[in-house]
């Protein structure tokens, strides 16, 4: 008992006596857990938006697609943009086959009600100067039983009156009172509705094809295809003998716990008129694609953030340790053990990482419902989300073994240090470890300029630091380049096909990728200023000599910067390949396209720039402390 | 730019304080100092005395306070610090008593160091440095790291490194303060070397051995200097003998 009193006593009196560092290491942890926890509490919080509309519409518990002979509305793509779906319907069917398909499912087993068959005719729509495929439901006038779209702006469908899919008029940039042109023909945008029984904008596929997004080419491509609703005779005078109709019917079963067992005994039978049975639970599951996609970006961010962190813990506890090697002697020296030692250093910075796991759920929990909008497709709000225990164990996990991974081999090292050496270390001079010595490094450094002489020798005396700010500077770049090849691949793919429409799914990436690019470069400014200050600490000694025998304060600032643009090099390098295989793997299979040479370049170069500016700040301050004290502290 | 004659170092109400009010303390206290060139001058006193603070103003480390201080014909204590850095680049070497050499470079890097921090050419600072090595006594020690090096070694060195860009004045604070007494009669014999070479030497020093090698001696205590004494043991070209060490 009386050991835990000492050492959490002794962890008290350090924390208060340098609270600056220590808020330092909470920080980089936090933004590290506040990252992984939004990451993990995004997992199912668009179910409940689902549910809502599902009652709000009274929603199908099955979907059944009937082709024509042309495009037939598909099954949620397993990932978005990027699922393979079945043969295309190519045959036309005749029109007694269709009804007594749709009759057979209306009396099967385990159906309660139904509506339809509703004719759907494929369409080009034309507003504000875009192009779009939209998918044209043909509706009767009064509300069906099952599947009524929910209007949330206008009216519901007239003669010549359209109305849209949310997230389809929101890319499109239309509202009620504008007008459109389908295949031609001028519609009034009569309202705008929500629907439980579809995929919002992007997400519907067709066939024939692959994907819903990228890479499909011919005269069926499949595109980004909005919905609308139209009369059932303006549907069918929008189908023509080359593209007719194909039908959609909606059923409620008496039990909806059973749709997928439904689906599977009654649908996708090897058949021409086969129809296509869609559950209610996938087309909820595809209708969180939004925030999955999110997760998608927050999850390896989460990653790299954490290794991030891992750099900035490593270098502010190496520094941490090397200010309190006195103490570490005065603590031997009155009886404490080399394991009372580690310990203290350990508890220190465990009880840092704890708090800082504390303060990354929070962050996360708190933050989790501002992207967790499951976008327009739904209406209502995501529930608040759940910090479960599984969540806060991973999180705590990985802040303790960010801190225990950056710390123990200090801490051990602290604890074999000699007493009296430890005694002996002057507090500027207090590096765990001696110097390094590299020949080479010093023989080139002879031919260089003083600063770039300085800055390579500064290197080549710790190693191991300037290996943490290569990979911090290679993670951060590894992120912003995985952002440019998003953005590459995005404009390349997208290029014709979407015609303009803004994707509300890219557009939501895109706000997370800037939240996490924030966040790694956040990290990384403080990994740059924590390095430079460790070196200018480390090299009071050697700044102040060098300054003696000749050098400017400027050549030593520019000395110290260049200590960690040099290693910042390879690392910003090493970027270029390592995001673009990230986003490769991020994106599953999609064709990445690599970002412009100048693009890479602007990264590579401004990363560097950054870390030479924030770099510099530690630097000049420590380049303009006087010579003198810091010479005279070694003979006193 | 004043008129400073034949002196290489002068120095007129030299000032440095620390604090203010009732803790106020004065390091160096109205010194007035003259060090012709080729002269070897001493400076002894307690401890916490001021001496190494006056070597250090002297030298450009620090500024004074007050007063005026020229070097080689021009005048530090109005300087910028790249000025000052120039400064030192070229008329100063220091000599310390804890001998600051860079642990990661062997003995020859440490010695060429302030001639690479001149921007010389790197065969041109190891050619000058390998000399200075084979002149103090350890060309066969140059590629040796200092912790491989005795006491006196290390000295040596740190005087040769004083000597790489042939400064107009060598400091010296406590040369051999940290060394046992073979090592400080090694110590002397460099210095009696470099008096005879006609180099300007200025030694803060403890050990009335070493001052009483100096043309000059000068007492200091509380900042200020309260003697002064013209000797002659300097020039007699016999360090070693008069100080009794051999």
């Amino acid at each position: 008992m009386g050991r835990i009193r000492l050492t959490g006593r002794l962890v008290r009196r350090d924390l208060r006596r340098r609270p600056g560092p220590a808020l330092l290491l909470v920080l980089a942890i936090t933004a590290a857990t506040a990252t992984l926890t939004l990451g993990l509490v995004l997992r199912g919080v668009t179910n409940q938006p689902y549910q809502q509309t599902r009652a709000a519409t009274n929603g199908p518990d099955v979907v059944a697609q009937i082709a024509g002979s042309g495009p037939v509305r598909t099954g949620p793509p397993r990932g978005r943009h990027l699922s393979r779906h079945g043969p295309p319907a190519s045959a036309p069917v005749a029109h007694a086959q269709i009804a007594a398909e749709a009759r057979a499912l209306t009396h099967a087993p385990g159906v309660s009600r139904y509506s339809g068959p509703f004719p759907v005719a494929s369409a080009v729509v034309r507003a504000r100067g875009l192009t779009a495929d939209v998918e044209a439901e043909g509706r009767s006038l009064t509300p069906a039983s099952v599947d009524q779209p929910k209007v949330t702006e206008g009216t519901w469908v007239s003669s010549g009156g359209i109305v849209l899919e949310r997230t389809f008029a929101e890319a499109l940039g239309v509202g009620v009172g504008d007008r459109v042109r389908l295949n031609g023909r001028p519609f009034r945008v009569a309202g705008i509705a929500v629907t439980a029984a579809d995929l919002p904008y992007p997400n519907l596929c067709y066939y024939p094809g692959g994907s819903c997004m990228f890479d499909l080419p011919g005269p069926f491509a499949s595109r980004n295809v909005g919905f609308a609703w139209v009369t059932e005779a303006d549907a069918r005078a929008l189908a023509s003998a080359q593209a007719p109709p194909s039908y959609v019917l909606d059923l409620k079963l008496k039990d909806p716990a059973a749709a997928p067992a439904f689906a599977s005994a009654h649908g996708n039978r090897p058949t021409p008129t086969s129809p296509i049975l869609i559950p209610w639970q996938a087309i909820q599951s595809s209708s969180g694609l939004l925030v999955q996609d999110e997760q998608s970006v927050i999850s390896p961010g989460a990653w790299l953030a954490g290794l991030l962190a891992i750099a900035s813990v490593a270098v502010l506890a190496g520094g941490r340790m090397a200010e309190r090697t006195r103490r570490v002697g005065l603590l031997k020296a009155i009886g404490g053990t080399p394991e009372t030692v580690a310990v203290v250093l350990l508890a220190e910075n465990l009880v840092l990482a704890l708090v800082a796991a504390a303060a990354g759920l929070a962050i996360g929990w708190l933050a989790g419902p501002l992207v967790a909008s499951p976008g327009a497709a739904l209406v209502g709000t995501p529930g608040a989300p759940a910090v479960t225990l599984p969540i806060v164990g991973l999180v705590v996990a990985m802040a303790v073994v960010v801190a225990l991974a950056s710390t123990l081999a200090p801490a051990i090292r602290a604890a074999r240090t000699s007493t009296v050496s430890a005694l002996a270390t002057v507090s500027y001079h207090a590096g765990a470890r001696s110097p390094r010595r590299r020949p080479r490094l010093i023989a080139l450094s002879a031919r260089l300029p003083v600063p770039l002489l300085l800055g390579l020798r500064l290197v080549a005396r710790r190693p191991r630091r300037a290996l943490l700010s290569t990979a911090s500077v290679a993670v951060t770049a590894t992120g912003i380049v995985a952002v440019l090849a998003f953005h590459a691949t995005v404009r390349l793919k997208t290029v014709g096909l979407a015609n303009g429409l803004n994707d509300p799914v890219v557009d939501r990436d895109e706000q997370m990728l800037l939240i996490l690019t924030v966040v790694l470069v956040a990290l990384t400014v403080l990994n740059a200023i924590c390095a430079a200050w460790a070196t200018v600490l480390d090299a009071r000694h050697a700044s102040a000599l060098a300054r003696a025998l000749g050098a400017s304060p400027q050549q030593v600032t520019a000395g110290i910067a260049a200590a960690q643009v040099l290693p910042a090099v390879p690392g910003a390098l090493l970027g270029i390949p390592l995001g673009i295989g990230l986003f490769a793997v991020a994106a599953q299979g999609v064709g990445v396209v690599v970002p412009p040479v100048s693009w890479l370049a602007a990264a590579v170069l401004g990363t560097l720039a950054a870390v030479a500016v924030l770099a510099a700040i530690p630097a000049r301050i420590g380049a303009r402390r006087p010579v003198s004290p810091i010479l005279q502290a070694e003979t006193a | 730019m004043s008129d400073t004659g034949a002196s290489v170092l002068r120095a007129r109400g030299l000032r440095k304080e620390y604090g203010q009010g009732e803790g106020l303390v004065r390091a160096v206290d109205e010194v007035d100092l003259d060090v012709a060139s080729g002269e070897t001058v001493a400076v002894m006193g307690p401890s916490g005395c001021g001496k190494s603070t006056l070597l250090h103003l002297l030298g450009g480390l620090d500024r004074p306070t007050g007063g005026e201080l020229w070097l080689a014909g021009q005048r530090l204590d109005q300087m910028g610090e790249r000025a000052l850095a120039r400064l030192r680049r070229g008329a100063v070497g220091f000599v310390f008593q804890a001998f600051h050499l860079m642990d990661e470079l062997t003995a020859v890097e440490n010695v060429e160091l302030p001639a690479l921090l001149a921007g010389q050419p790197a065969r041109a600072a190891r050619r000058r440095a390998s000399a200075l090595l084979d002149r103090v006594g350890l060309a066969d020690r140059a590629a040796f790291l200092p912790s491989a090096l005795s006491g006196g070694q290390r000295q040596r060195v740190a005087i040769a490194r004083a000597l790489v860009s042939e400064p107009a004045v060598v400091l010296a604070d406590e040369p051999t303060g940290n060394l046992d007494s073979q090592a400080t009669v090694e110590v002397l014999r460099l210095f009696e070397d470099l008096h005879e070479a006609g180099q300007t030497l200025i030694i803060v020093t403890h050990d009335s051995r070493i001052a009483a090698t100096a043309d000059r001696l000068i007492s200091m205590r509380d900042g200020a200097f309260i003697d002064e004494t013209r000797l002659t043991g300097g020039s007699t070209g016999n360090l070693g003998s008069l100080a009794g060490l051999t």
